[in-house]
């Protein structure tokens, strides 16, 4: 199979992207491929798609926001959302907290999905299952006020509090 | 351990093995990206910041973890380049670690663990294992992992799981990749075909070595591209079903080469096999397709008189890098196209014929 970029070379780099879910397969000789900075030689990661992803980008915008994008900054580290677009590289773990907005479609574009289905840290547990309980309280809580038992909705209530207090949730009121 | 014992020898223990599926599957290997969840990544890296995570892993290992061959700490800025070369050709680690500062790289003393500090991850975890493994190396780099999470608080969120620097790592920051000789596929024309069903199933693939159009050695990369949404244990078994598959296909072309052109692969393997016994020049292209050939011939039984672990010693063996180290000298690239055909014919060497 002959690169589709210069029809010239045969091709050793064969990928697939997502674009808007749509799988779009590309077939590069190993120069092509480096010059469009699809990759990364062996042996670190077989692949690479940062410049890629600054094309990926615009399509990111959604019309109507009220704040674009590119004028997200994080207030940790002080990098910009055009700042990560340009460079494709997070400066810190609150960048992801900072571009949650933008980052959900573009990590579907990425990946297909935006949900991490994988595994959770020891230490992430107890606030998983804390999570999962306050789901289950809320709903009870719901189901026991339009069964007017105030008596036991107040003591859910109270519950509710003290995990989204432990949480770090509190909501106000 | 010294620096120098990895650096002498091509092949760790851990890399040593006689597994069925080697034939095929040269080694499995599962890579893990993990971030401090505090620290600065690496854009917004400082020096003074990266310099203590490395003494802080330094001081970790006085608590190593359970079930694995002694840990020992390198910081990159006490390696010699040559030394850091190397390091990348036996991929224990990736470019970008070697020319980054400040950096380290822990090493089991079987070379079946490999965790870089300070690339484009804080963390990168490299598990190998020889033949088609992905199971046990799996195993062993989720329990590294929990030893990781026990004394650093790593980046994780619960809707995007591991934080990564790069977005097309973030989830569960793995990559699984199997390294495949494909000689009966490539001979056959039908690698063109099969290599781009493969990304249909979200799978990458690429030569391993050499920058020219060829995968040189007939040696391919299968990996994962996708690490957001599936599970690890999902990620793996896409990968395996997918390499299962390849292997099959492999196996299949070798037979379809020896019943239809027995005489045609008794030749190209055994003239392959001459060329390395008796060249005294050899490029680094030329010796990688030739081993290509024999490591085929071994698995076929045309070649009884060497075996696979050689071979797979050998590309190593014949790296530019590995050359220059073992030869203890600078070599220009004449001289080491002789070098190179020496440690061949010294390796290959016939036994003595019978009188
Ligand atoms: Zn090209
Ligand atoms: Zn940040």
């Amino acid at each position: 199979m002959l690169c589709e970029n210069c029809g010239k070379r045969s091709a050793t780099f064969h990928f697939t992207k997502i674009v808007n879910g749509e799988k779009t397969e590309m077939h590069l000789c190993d120069a092509c491929a480096r010059e469009r900075g699809e990759a990364l030689s062996f042996p670190g990661d077989a692949f690479s798609i940062h410049h890629l992803l600054s094309g990926l980008m615009p399509s990111v915008q959604t019309p109507g926001t009220a704040r674009p994008p590119e004028r997200l900054a994080c207030p940790t580290c002080g990098m910009t959302y055009e700042e990560f677009v340009k460079k494709s590289r997070f400066g810190c773990s609150d960048c992801y907290d900072a571009f949650k907005e933008p980052l959900g479609p573009l990590l579907k574009r990425i990946h297909g999905v935006a949900e991490h289905g994988g595994k959770v840290p020891r230490r992430a547990e107890p606030k998983r299952a804390m999570r999962h309980r306050l789901q289950q309280l809320r709903q009870a809580l719901k189901a026991k006020v339009a069964a007017e038992a105030f008596e036991e909705a107040a003591r859910i209530r109270d519950e509710i509090r003290a995990l989204e207090q432990a949480l770090g949730e509190t909501k106000a009121e | 351990m010294r620096i120098e014992s990895f650096l002498e020898r091509p092949l760790g223990p851990a890399l040593l093995g006689t597994q069925p599926s080697g034939a095929v599957a040269v080694s499995s290997r599962i890579r893990l990206a993990r971030n401090v969840r505090d620290l600065p990544f690496q854009a917004r890296m400082t020096e003074t910041a990266a310099a203590a995570l490395l003494e802080r892993v330094r001081r970790t290992l006085e608590h190593p973890p359970e079930g694995v061959a002694p840990l020992t700490f390198f910081a990159l800025d006490d390696l010699t380049p040559l030394a850091r070369r190397v390091l990348v050709e036996k991929h224990l680690i990736s470019r970008e670690l070697a020319e980054s500062s400040p950096a380290a790289v822990v090493l089991s003393g079987d070379e079946r663990v490999s965790l870089m500090v300070g690339e484009e991850d804080h963390f990168r975890l490299q598990v190998f294992a020889p033949g088609f493994d992905l199971k046990s190396a799996w195993a062993l780099a989720d329990r590294l992992d929990d030893w990781l999470e026990a004394h650093f608080e790593i980046a994780y969120d619960e809707a995007f799981g591991y934080k990564t620097s790069c977005p097309t790592n973030v989830g569960t920051g793995l990559r699984a990749s199997v390294m495949l000789h494909l000689p009966g596929l490539v001979l056959t024309k039908q690698i063109g075909g099969i290599l781009p069903a493969i990304h249909k199933v979200g799978l990458v693939v690429r030569g391993v070595y050499g920058e020219g159009s060829e995968a040189e050695g007939h040696l391919f990369q299968v990996s994962n591209q996708i690490t957001l949404g599936p599970s690890e244990e999902e990620i793996i078994d896409n990968l395996r079903g997918v390499v299962e598959k390849l292997m099959e296909h492999e196996e299949k072309a070798r037979r379809l080469l020896l019943d239809s052109m027995p005489v045609a692969i008794e030749d190209r393997v055994m003239r392959s096999l001459g060329i390395l016994r008796y060249a005294r020049t050899i490029d680094s292209k030329e010796a990688m397709n030739r081993l290509s050939d024999v490591r085929l011939g071994v698995a076929l039984g045309l070649i009884h008189d060497v075996s696979r672990e050689m071979i797979d010693a050998l590309w190593v063996m014949t790296q530019p890098a590995f050359l220059q180290y073992t030869a203890r000298e600078n070599l220009s690239a004449e001289r080491r196209d002789a070098r190179r055909a020496e440690m061949i014919r010294r390796a290959l060497r016939p036994a003595e014929p019978n009188a």
